[in-house]
C-alpha cells in the first residue's frame, strides 16, 4: 500500500527499514516471553509428575510422554479427518473472512444517505454485537439444516461450517462498528473536495474514503481476529472435532487425573504461542498509526 | 435550459438567495451577476456568509429561496445534474483537502480519470503540464504530507484545474499560510486570472482583491451592503461598516 510507504518516513519506529513480517514474528517471541510461557507450562507438567509419583500407579507412562504422544491429534485431528487446533485456525480464518466481508457491507449500510438502509443496518449490528456468541452459535447450528438442495444436488452442511457461520456474525457486527467509526474519522472536507471534484458518493467512498480508512481500521481488525480466535473452543459444545474436543477426548481415554491440568496447559500454550504475536502486532500498528499527521 | 446561454450573458446569476442553518438565516438575499472572464472578490467579515455563498453556487449546500444559474442552469432545481455542474466549476478550500493517500501527481490526475473517463496517458500529461503550470515541477511524486501548506494548495488549485472547470471558487485559499508562501498562490492565481478564467474569490488579502479583482463585493451578515470596481470601491466606501472593515484590515 502506498499510504504505508509514505508514512514511514514519518513514524520514528518507520524510519528504519521495515522489518519483514516473518522477522517481527520472532522479534514477538522475545526470550523473556518464551521462558514464561514454557516455565509456566513445565511447573504445571511437573507438579503433576510429582503428583503422579505419589500416587503412581505402577506401569504408567510419564506425563511429558503422554502430552508427546497425543500432541499430534490435538494439533491436526485424526488421521484422514480435519480437526484439531488446525481446525480452529481454518475456522478462524473462514468467520474472520466472512465477517469482514459482510461487516464492510453492513457499516456502508451504517452510513448510507437512506434513512431506512441505516435504521435496518443499524439493528442488525445492534442485535448481534450484543448478543452471547454461544447462544448465537446454537440458534445457527438449529436454524441451519444439515444439507442443502441446489437443483436436486444436495450439499452437505458439516457442522463445522455451521459454527463459522455462527462466529463470523458477532465479527461482522464489529467490523460494521469499526468500518463505520473510521469512515467518520475521516475530516468532512475530504469528502467536500471529492464533491467538489464530481466524485460520485460511491466513488468517493470507494476511491477516497476507504482507502484511507485502512489503516485506522487494521489494528482493531487484528484485535477482533485474536478475540474470535480464542472463542474458537466454544464450537467444541456443538460437537466440532476442535482442538479442545480432542484434548477432553484424549483425556476421557486416559482416564488420569494427573493429567487433566497438563493437558489443558498444552492448550493453552498452542493458543498463545499463535495469538500472541497477533497482539504484540497489533500494538506496533497502533503506535504507528497514532503518530500520523 | 442550458441551450439557451450564451457567453455574452452572466455566466453566474445569484437572484434573492436564501440560506438558513436551522433558526439562522446565513444568507438574507444575495443577488449579483459575474460575467465571463469576470475576477470577483469577496470580502467581510468572519461568519458573514461568504463561504456558504460560495458552496451554493456548486450545489455543495442546497438554497432554501431564490435562483442561481450557472451557465444558464438552474441551480436550486430538486432535478439538477449536481456532478454535471461541478464538472463545470472548480472549488479549492482554505484547508487544501489533498487527499493524504495519493502523490501530487495521482491527485491531479484522480478526477479526470475516475469522473470523465478520460485515457490515462493523455491526462497524465495533462496533470504534469499543470503541475509544471503552479511551479512544484519536481514534486509529481511527493506526498501531501511531504509538501509546505504552499505547495499543498498549488496542488489543489491544480487538481481542480484538471477538470477543465469554466469557473474557479476560492475560499480563502491563502488564509491558512504564512506571508511568505501566499504570495506564490496568488500568483498562480493571478495568472488564471490573466488567462481569461471566471474566478470568484473570497480573500482577505485586500492588495491583491484590488490588483487582480474587477469587482469587490462586500457581505456583512448575509447581505451585499456594498460593491463596486477596486479603484471605486477601496478609494469611496460610503456604507460605515464597509469603512469600519476597511480601517480594520488595511
Ligand atoms: N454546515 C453548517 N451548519 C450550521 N451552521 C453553519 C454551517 N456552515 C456555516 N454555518 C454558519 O453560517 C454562518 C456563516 O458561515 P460562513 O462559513 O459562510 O461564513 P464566512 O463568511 O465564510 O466566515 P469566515 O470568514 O470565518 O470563513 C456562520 O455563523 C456559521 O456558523
Ligand atoms: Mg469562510
Amino acid at each position: 500500500m502506498t499510504a504505508t510507504r509514505n508514512h514511514a518516513s514519518v513514524t520514528s519506529e518507520g524510519v528504519a527499514p521495515a522489518r519483514g513480517e516473518s522477522g517481527y514474528m520472532a522479534a514477538a517471541f522475545t526470550p523473556r516471553v518464551l521462558a514464561g510461557a514454557f516455565g509456566l507450562v513445565a511447573v504445571v507438567v511437573l507438579a503433576g509428575e510429582a503428583w503422579a509419583q505419589l500416587n503412581s500407579g505402577a506401569g504408567q507412562a510419564g506425563i511429558m510422554t503422554t502430552l508427546w504422544k497425543w500432541t499430534p491429534l490435538i494439533l491436526f485431528g485424526p488421521k484422514g479427518e480435519f480437526g484439531g487446533f488446525v481446525l480452529n485456525i481454518v475456522v478462524s480464518f473462514l468467520a474472520m473472512a466472512i465477517g469482514t466481508i459482510s461487516g464492510l457491507v453492513l457499516g456502508l449500510g451504517l452510513i448510507s444517505k437512506f434513512g431506512p438502509v441505516r435504521s435496518v443496518a443499524w439493528a442488525i449490528t445492534q442485535f448481534f454485537r450484543n448478543s452471547p456468541w454461544l447462544v448465537l452459535l446454537f440458534f445457527v447450528m438449529l436454524l441451519t439444516p444439515f444439507q442443502i438442495r441446489i437443483l436436486g444436488l444436495s450439499i452437505p452442511l458439516p457442522a463445522w461450517l455451521k459454527a463459522t457461520v455462527g462466529l463470523a456474525l458477532p465479527i461482522m457486527a464489529n467490523i460494521a462498528e469499526i468500518v463505520r467509526g473510521a469512515v467518520n474519522s475521516i475530516p468532512t472536507g475530504q469528502w467536500e473536495s471529492a464533491e467538489s471534484l464530481a466524485f460520485s458518493r460511491l466513488q468517493t467512498l470507494w476511491r477516497i474514503i476507504l482507502p484511507q480508512c485502512v489503516k485506522r481500521m487494521i489494528p482493531p481488525w487484528m484485535n477482533w481476529y485474536a478475540i474470535l480466535t480464542m472463542a474458537t473452543p466454544l464450537i467444541s459444545i456443538v460437537g466440532v472435532n476442535d482442538a479442545m474436543t480432542l484434548t477432553q477426548d484424549a483425556l476421557a481415554s486416559e482416564q488420569r487425573t494427573d493429567l487433566l491440568m497438563p493437558m489443558y496447559a498444552l492448550l493453552l500454550l498452542f493458543f498463545f504461542v499463535y495469538c500472541y504475536p497477533i497482539a504484540r502486532w497489533t500494538i506496533r500498528l497502533e503506535r504507528k498509526y497514532a503518530v500520523r499527521i | 435550459m442550458t441551450n439557451a446561454w450564451t457567453p455574452d450573458q452572466p455566466i453566474v446569476s445569484i437572484k434573492d438567495v436564501h440560506k438558513s442553518f436551522g433558526p439562522v438565516e446565513v444568507l438574507k438575499g444575495v443577488s449579483f451577476n459575474v460575467r465571463k472572464g469576470e475576477v470577483v472578490c469577496i470580502i467581510g467579515p468572519s461568519g458573514s456568509g461568504k463561504s456558504t455563498l460560495l458552496r451554493c453556487i456548486n450545489a455543495l449546500v442546497p438554497i432554501e429561496k431564490g435562483s442561481i444559474t450557472v451557465e444558464g442552469q438552474e441551480v436550486h432545481d430538486a432535478a439538477l445534474d449536481k456532478l454535471e455542474l461541478r464538472k463545470k466549476v472548480g472549488m479549492v478550500f482554505q484547508s487544501y483537502n489533498l487527499f493524504p493517500h495519493k502523490t501530487a501527481l495521482e491527485n491531479v490526475m484522480m478526477a479526470p480519470i475516475h469522473v470523465l473517463k478520460r485515457p490515462r496517458e493523455e491526462v497524465e500529461a495533462q496533470a504534469r503540464r499543470l503541475i509544471k503550470k503552479v511551479r512544484l515541477e519536481g514534486k509529481e511524486d511527493a506526498y501531501p504530507g511531504e509538501l509546505s501548506g504552499g505547495q499543498q494548495q498549488r496542488v489543489a488549485i491544480a487538481r481542480s484545474l484538471a477538470m477543465n472547470p469554466d469557473i474557479m471558487l476560492f475560499d480563502e485559499v491563502t488564509a491558512a499560510l504564512d506571508p511568505e508562501t501566499v504570495k506564490e498562490v496568488l500568483v498562480t492565481i493571478r495568472e488564471l486570472a490573466e488567462e481569461g478564467m471566471t474566478c470568484m474569490l473570497v480573500t482577505h488579502e485586500m492588495g491583491f482583491a484590488r490588483e487582480v479583482g474587477d469587482h469587490i463585493y462586500f457581505t456583512d451578515r448575509g447581505i451585499i451592503v456594498e460593491h463596486g470596481p477596486p479603484a471605486t470601491f477601496f478609494s469611496n466606501a460610503s456604507d460605515p461598516r464597509t469603512r469600519a472593515f476597511l480601517s480594520q484590515i488595511l
